[in-house]
């Protein structure tokens, strides 16, 4: 630990920094009243281009992302990689999307896409069934950021829970006081540090290495001798089905995770939205940079500490930089755990508020009580997420993870396709999620990894020789998941129509997902006690 | 608050400048487009520069449509 000392001083100051400015930022953009869910949850729902670029880029592009992707390449290659067309992908894919939800949500005061659903198809258990699939979606993820700090203390040599419970007992803290205006504003740092740390690290480690070209080279012969089949710099046949249908259907799932709603609810107008799309690849850019770190890292011949992978970016650091950078490079990551840990349990602690709490504990909640429930929830959300770490094992959280992308494509029909048609029966819908856990959950348990030796729940890549079919080739099991909840979806809204089953009503009108700012029909958000609201 | 139907602000979304998004959306999606270690830039294989620079025909996509579908306020 005392060889490590400098970088720890820097690390710890860093953090503390990052700390205070998420208590004060609960004065940031003088709000009168901190106290309903549009304030505490969405910030105001007044952020502009810039703050909303940080925030967005700060919550999608977690600290996790930053050491596992490289760790992926390290150990498979090309696979790993997959992260950048996810990331390319996902934005044109949702330009149009995004705009839509923007607007009927500003028009009703949506706050979750729960409540979106609530009005849409006139169904609380529909509404009940996105908000639960939000909530146990988002929670592996939180203590996925904790694997993150965690990577980064143990190349520290700070060994033990602690230290973890220590910071994210600060982040529950302003969390709890700021709301969204503290990961807005420890954005600006967590991404200015994240960019100067990774731009000075693509320009000085391959010049220490010798130049890409031996980086790659070095990779190709580390793939070349292993002997595993499925590894190497470039793709094979049989997994470039997986590589295509993991980017495509994780660019799917993405803006389905209630924090990525949360952080395009709180933009000012469609214009921030639409420049965002723009202007969110220079994140991706960044991405692709640091996923190529675990290339590096096989040409400096970096060792993870034990068999965690996740640490041979840490270690990669620790080894090219003097200590004091490294130092920086450690808080980049640990502060960038931060932000998107806030924003998740924030979004949660919405769904809980807006989808459980006032739809079935109190029908006639005011704005302070919602937000009072939901800064609760945001504490017990965050205890949630230290106990995943503390009494489970990590790999069951990376699991859990990996599950949580799966279930939370389940509610691509309701809520997604739902701003485009009506068409969807609310019955239909909610068989269609049901089948779709299922046959996610089939398909996962029966991933097996011959390697590792693990019988269930190693991976997403679904070999479709289990289906019957005579190849080798993979698929993410998510896609296939997806497509049999569209199917019953389908299928139960015909019967539903056939038998005249009662369908809810939809509060929302064709005009409404056009709406922008500065329309009588958006919503003056300084709210007056009584005033007449809409859900 | 009651805005008559067919308020005059409310134009559509559709454009066909639209169209331009399915670009970014399907060249990462083609990985024989960019599956190849030949030619490589800077030291970089085709499958990784190549995925680089489909950013940027994500970021001039998206641009493109912003621009030419604004609304005038």
């Amino acid at each position: 630990m005392e060889q490590h000392l400098t970088e720890i001083i820097i690390f710890t100051a860093l953090f503390l920094l990052v700390s205070g400015m998420g208590f004060v930022a609960a004065r940031w953009r003088r709000p009168t009243d901190l106290a309903s869910l549009d304030e505490w949850g969405l910030g105001g729902r007044n952020f502009g281009s810039w703050i909303t670029w940080f925030l967005v880029g700060g919550d999608l592009y977690t600290a996790y992302t930053f050491v596992a992707v490289p760790a992926l390449l390290w150990s498979a290659g090309a696979m790993g990689f997959f992260a950048v067309p996810y990331t390319i992908v996902i934005y044109p894919m949702v330009f149009l999307v995004l705009i839509r939800l923007w607007s009927v949500s500003h028009v009703h005061g949506f706050v979750t896409p729960a409540d979106f659903v609530r009005a849409r198809f006139g169904s609380p258990t529909l509404a009940l069934l996105v908000a639960i699939t939000g909530i146990v979606a988002t929670m592996p993820y939180i203590a996925l950021q904790l694997v993150g700090i965690e990577a980064v203390l143990k190349s520290m040599g700070v060994t033990g829970h602690l230290p973890i419970i220590i910071a994210f007992a600060i982040l529950a803290a302003y969390t709890y006081q700021s709301g969204l205006r503290a990961p807005a504003l420890i954005a600006f740092v967590k991404d200015t540090l994240i960019y100067i740390v990774i731009l000075v690290a693509v320009v000085v480690i391959p010049i220490k290495l010798g130049g890409w070209d031996l980086i790659f080279d070095k990779a190709q012969e580390k793939f070349a001798a292993s002997p595993a089949l499925s590894d190497g710099t470039l793709l094979n046949a049989n997994n470039q089905l997986q590589y295509v249908t993991l980017a495509f259907g994780s660019a799917l799932a993405l803006f389905l995770y209630p924090h990525s709603i949360t952080g395009v609810l709180a933009s000012r107008n469609r214009d921030v939205i639409k420049r965002n799309m723009s202007a969110l690849p220079a994140y991706s850019l960044l991405l692709g940079l640091i996923a190529l770190l675990g290339y590096m890292a096989i040409a400096a011949g970096t060792t993870p500490i034990g068999k965690d992978n996740n640490t041979i970016v840490p270690r990669l650091f620790d080894q090219m930089f003097p200590d004091w950078f490294t130092g920086v490079a450690y808080a980049a990551v640990g502060i960038g755990a931060l932000v998107p840990a806030a924003i998740m349990s924030i979004a949660a602690a919405n769904l809980f508020t807006r989808n459980v709490y006032k739809e079935y504990l109190k029908r006639d909640a005011s704005d302070a009580d919602e937000a009072r429930v939901s800064k609760i929830t945001s504490l017990l959300v965050k205890v949630g997420a230290v106990a995943c770490i503390l009494f489970l094992d990590t790999g069951f959280s990376i699991d859990l993870q990996l599950i949580g992308g799966v279930i939370i494509l389940q509610t691509l029909p309701a809520v997604a396709l739902g701003l485009y048609t009506r068409w969807f029966h609310r019955g239909g819908l909610i068989a269609g999620w049901v089948a779709g856990m299922t046959a996610g959950m089939v398909l996962l348990y029966n991933i097996g990894n011959p390697v590792t030796g693990k019988l269930h729940f190693a991976g997403s890549a679904f070999p479709l020789e289990k289906l019957g079919l005579d190849t080798k080739m993979t698929v993410y099991a998510g896609i296939l998941a997806l497509a049999v909840n569209l199917i019953v979806a389908a299928l139960g809204t015909v019967i539903a129509r056939a038998v005249n089953a009662p369908d809810g009503d939809d509060t929302t009108r064709p005009d409404h997902y056009l709406a922008d700012e500065g329309d009588p029909r958006i919503k003056d958000l300084d709210f007056s006690p009584g005033a007449p609201r809409s859900h | 608050m009651t805005v008559p139907n067919g308020d005059q602000r409310d134009r559509s979304d559709r454009s066909p400048w639209n169209w331009l998004l399915l670009v970014p959306i399907a060249l990462p999606l083609l990985p024989f487009l960019f599956n190849s270690d030949e030619p490589r830039l800077f030291g970089f294989p085709a499958f990784y520069w190549l995925q680089l620079a489909f950013i940027a025909v994500g970021v001039t996509c998206t641009t493109i449509v912003y621009q030419m579908t604004k609304r005038r306020r």
